[in-house]
């Protein structure tokens, strides 16, 4: 039933289902039916009233033997369409059994066969079908076949890579073990697993034979006297183009919405196929503005006298998307601080919204997200409202390493472009001053051979020298802060030690500050001297990496910590884990994200939400009031932290935690 | 012929795993290497092209001399016609001679005018390229700045009526073939307004039409093809990156997206060409154009082997190296390109 109410929506469901259903269906349905409706008109010849213009008896006038041009055009669709169908299925045919062949070939034949498909799919149909009309002759059938052959080339290719993709697998090796013959593997294996985009292929080359076979009979090659199609009609209006004008225009007509029907129903089936696959992300459409970004009304956060002190300052940051039902928040409250020359981590596992912490700082997320906040200033400058401040102190000032330096190094842009483009766009350097710049930030992230990865393009590097080249870029144009997510997730564990080194060594050698985002506690344990830990879209924690490790004060951070080997257990010890999941951005919970995995919840953390809370420092000396958040203080969003006593103070005014959205 | 072959199989993108060797080769050597592969493969896809040409008369069922000439041909005028087309001869030498023919450019003589083939094609050929070349050019620079200015329009979801508009307006162009636009704008133009002479090469205005037809169906085509590459490229990775290093939009455009684009515009800009070429066969017979389209289907009504032998020579060499020229434009601009094809 849930089948049936799909293929329902399939067909009605959107302007060109509709149009595509109701177009095919009436072709098919003047094909069966016009023989008995107008064949009377389109074949009884009335010399008495040949070659009439149009007149209310003959919408589109008469043909040198008085038969109505229109009534012929209707009738000519069923030889039209059932032409068609038989080239495609003639092309099928042939092409499907050359790509099985060459699916079940050794290679050598293999290899021969793919050549001679490619070689034959770089000529247009219409020229194929020249050819073969040649040696067939011309003439209804003859031009069958010569359509036929030309499509075939097509279906081989088609079926010569899906087969090629199934041919490896186990199955078919186990079959070949078996002592099958190709004939079996072709039949029990092959056939059932390429037939359903097959059959779509073909149907959208049904309307594709309806236009060349149409154009074979509109030269005069294809279908002959007496009988009639599309092509011949349009042809024999042509010829009397001077006489009635509107002879050509049924037949053309006819011609073009066979071709738009064919068209939008290959468009629409395709789109099925597609849907049916991977459901389509339902809210993209329609809602919101370009990255449109909103600030909360400023004052319910704690104001600093000195503004001076921070690179980066985060308050209340929240990321939201719209969703099926209302929003998604995969960012829902962050709020840290940076200090210049800092290294700071944000860890936490997937999903618990650090990459997009990080788009939504340099201005990257996209529509139709949304970027909220109390506050989100880097270098005294507001990045929560699009400015040409905002652009200049984001691309003079931050850099960016992500996770995949494959990905995110232009494959058609060498690695020296890359390097000098910061350089000349922000610092307006020359392209020569730029070039000496760039080598220089090659050798400074010690890759090899500066001058020649600079003519490099990515593929040619290895994934540690592309993670180097992306840092260099990042650092390119001397910024203050560096932004790297995940920057060795995707590489060696030598590797992401090299680079790992490197991060620090930069960051202190040219006191840039640095956020390094990571799910893995250990890499930010080496790395930084501060950690954010975030959960569900929340900072759960925020400490000095040395304090946080000895002594987690969340339950999250130290279950986190736990589960992380290294750091805190011995190498045969098998590692905890927390059961649960994270909740989805899309939940929407009063208290505690973590109540439901945590062994400490109570009533309270599951009615009401913990604020995130600086934890008074027990360390002499550390009243802090002013940088207390960096430094040696630590705060934590926790009613039950595990250390400190209990005693809390606002990190950022009494405002917060009253924020339950 | 390792160079001839690519299949799909081959064809997987290189570097997925991050651990791509580091290839020693400088670029431009490369690039050289791969140009002289390609043009191999182009020297034997021509040589197969005149094999098939050749083999194609052989194909022909029954008497193909005798089919020339129709019912009441005399017998020893179908001798003679035998002896001209060379059938009366050993098949291997037949192909030889043929081969020979072909490489020092002797194409036989037309069976109706007994004019060289060659002085045919030599007459034939330019107006045909007068109308392919103009609207491939035309299709290029009307589609690639067309489906970008879409794809920033319709990004992120955002104007979702532009989209609607320009899908069912392309979607029109390119299921209308271009003989039908062609007799419609004739009908319309010449015969309608009489804005255009009627027929023939006379001139600029008799190329209005002809290249109009031809350009709306692969424009359409190719724009659409360009949105959703441009699309692709705007949600990628290195543009997001290449828009975190906030670099002016001009620049972020014409250097990140662009050429990424250009790389699926191109090869399907191959095909447009190529189907240009079969589409001026068609064009040419609504607008009685003096080119090889004409000239080829009169051949095939009046069995004129030696013409269509030639014509289609012509016409599928043309294909053949547009497709190299596509290929090389493509290893310079997307060096990936190279290594997944070779």
């Amino acid at each position: 039933m849930g089948a049936q109410r799909n293929w329902y929506r399939s067909l009605w469901g959107s302007p060109s289902a509709i149009a595509a259903t109701v177009l095919v269906g009436g072709l098919v349905f003047v094909a069966v039916a016009a023989g008995w409706l107008w064949g009377h008109g389109a074949t009884a010849s009335n010399v008495a009233i040949s070659s009439e213009g149009p007149s209310a008896a003959h919408l589109l006038g008469t043909d040198p033997l008085g038969r109505d041009i229109l009534d012929r055009t209707l009738v000519a669709t069923r030889s039209s369409l059932v032409l068609a169908v038989l080239a495609t299925a003639t092309g099928g045919v042939v092409g499907v059994g050359l790509g099985m062949l060459s699916a079940v070939a050794g290679p050598v034949m293999r290899r021969l066969l793919g050549a001679l498909i490619s070689l034959l799919l770089s000529f247009p149909a219409l020229l194929l079908a020249i050819f073969f009309a040649v040696i067939f002759g011309v003439g209804s059938a003859a031009s069958v076949i010569a359509v036929g052959a030309s499509f075939a080339p097509g279906f081989a290719r088609l079926t010569q890579t899906l087969g090629a993709s199934i041919a490896d697998r186990e199955f078919i090796h186990a079959a070949r073990l078996l002592g099958k013959s190709r004939w079996y593997v072709i039949r029990r294996h092959l056939l059932p697993n390429v037939a359903e985009p097959i059959v779509l292929y073909g149907t959208v080359h049904v309307g594709q034979a309806i236009l060349v076979l149409a154009g074979l009979s509109f030269l005069g090659l294809g279908v002959q006297l007496p009988a009639y199609d599309w092509g011949s009609l349009l042809e024999q209006g042509l010829a009397r183009v001077y006489e009635s004008p509107a002879g050509v225009v049924a037949p053309a007509v006819a011609i073009a919405v066979a071709g738009l029907a064919c068209n939008l129903a290959g468009e629409v089936w395709a789109d099925i196929i597609g849907r049916s696959g991977s459901a389509r992300p339902v809210a993209s459409r329609r809602t919101g503005r370009k990255g449109q970004v909103t600030s909360a009304p400023a004052g319910a956060s704690g104001e600093r006298p000195d503004g001076a002190d921070w690179l980066l300052r985060v308050d209340g940051l929240r990321v939201c998307f719209p969703a099926a039902a209302g929003e998604s928040a995969p960012v829902r409250d962050v709020s840290f601080t940076i200090r210049p020359g800092e290294r700071l981590g944000i860890v936490g596992e997937s999903g618990s919204g650090k990459s997009l912490t990080a788009l939504a700082i340099a201005g990257l997320v996209r529509a139709p997200g949304r970027v909220e906040a109390r506050r989100l200033e880097f270098l005294g400058v507001d990045l929560l409202r699009p400015s040409p401040q905002r652009s200049k102190v984001l691309g003079r000032n931050l850099g960016l390493v992500f996770q995949d330096p494959g990905g995110t190094l232009n494959p058609a842009v060498r690695i020296g472009t890359h390097l000098r483009e910061p350089a000349q766009a922000h610092l307006g350097m020359s392209r020569k001053a730029a070039k000496a710049r760039a080598l220089a930030a090659l050798e400074m992230v010690l890759l090899p051979e500066p001058l020649r990865r600079y003519r490099q393009h990515q593929h040619e590097l290895s994934g540690g020298m592309r993670q180097r080249v992306s840092i260099a870029i990042g650092l390119a144009a001397e910024p203050r802060l560096l932004l790297a997510d995940e920057p060795t997730t995707a590489l060696d564990v030598l590797v992401q030690r090299d680079i790992l080194g490197l991060l620090v060594r930069l960051s202190t050698e040219r006191s840039t500050g640095l956020v390094l985002i990571s799910h893995d506690l250990a890499v930010v344990a080496e790395t930084c001297e501060r950690a954010v830990v975030m959960y569900a879209g929340f900072v759960v924690e925020d400490a000095p990496v040395a304090v946080l490790l000895g002594a987690p004060a969340h339950p999250y951070t130290a279950a986190l910590l736990a589960a992380t080997p290294d750091i805190a257990r011995g190498p045969d010890q098998t590692l905890p884990t927390v059961d649960g999941r994270v909740p989805g951005p899309e939940q929407d919970l009063a208290g505690c994200y973590f109540a439901a995995r945590c062994p400490l919840a109570t009533d309270r953390c599951r009615a009401e939400r913990p604020p995130l809370l600086r934890l008074a420092s027990r360390a002499p000396g550390g009243a802090d009031p002013v940088g207390g958040d960096g430094g040696s203080g630590r705060s934590v969003a926790c009613w039950y932290p595990l250390v400190g006593g209990g005693r809390f103070r606002s990190l950022t005014g009494a405002g917060q935690a009253e924020v339950a959205e | 012929m390792a160079q001839v072959t690519t299949t799909a199989a081959q064809g997987r993108p290189p570097g997925g795993d991050g651990r791509t060797a580091v290839r020693p080769s400088a670029a431009a050597q490369g690039l050289a290497r791969f140009a002289a592969q390609r043009l191999a493969r182009l020297v034997i896809s021509v040589f197969i092209l005149v094999t098939a040409t050749f083999f194609m008369i052989q194909a022909i069922p029954g008497n193909p001399a005798a089919d020339t000439l129709g019912q009441q041909a005399t017998k020893q005028l179908i001798q003679l016609r035998t002896r001209q087309l060379g059938l009366d001869k050993p098949l291997l030498t037949q192909y030889w001679d043929y081969l020979t023919g072909v490489a020092r450019g002797h194409l036989g003589t037309s069976f109706i005018s007994t004019e060289p083939v060659s002085t045919i094609l030599a007459a034939r050929t330019p107006p045909t390229l007068e109308l392919a070349i103009p609207a491939f050019l035309i299709v290029i620079l009307v589609s690639v700045p067309l489906g970008f200015v879409m794809a920033l329009r319709t990004q992120d979801g955002r104007g979702e009526r532009t989209r609607l508009a320009f899908i069912a307006v392309t979607g029109l162009g390119n299921s209308t073939p271009d003989f039908v636009w062609a007799t419609l704008f004739s009908v319309v133009f010449i015969v309608g307004l009489k804005l255009f002479p009627v027929a023939g090469d006379t001139g600029f205005a008799s190329h209005v039409l002809p290249v109009a037809a031809l350009v709306i169906g692969p424009a359409a085509t190719l724009s659409r093809i360009v949105r959703v590459e441009a699309l692709k490229v705007l949600a990628s990775d290195y543009v997001l990156a290449a828009r975190g290093r906030r670099l002016p939009s001009w620049l972020l455009y014409l250097r990140h997206v662009l050429p990424n684009m250009l790389t699926a515009a191109l090869t399907y800009g191959g095909m447009v060409f190529a189907g240009l070429i079969a589409g001026t066969v068609l064009v040419e017979n609504v607008f009685a154009w003096p080119g090889l389209g004409t000239e080829v289907v009169q051949a095939v009504v009046d069995k004129d082997y030696p013409v269509i032998q030639g014509i289609l020579l012509v016409l599928g060499t043309i294909c053949l190296v547009t497709q190299l020229l596509v290929d090389i434009t493509l290893g310079v601009l997307d060096p990936r390109s190279r290594i997944r094809e070779s």
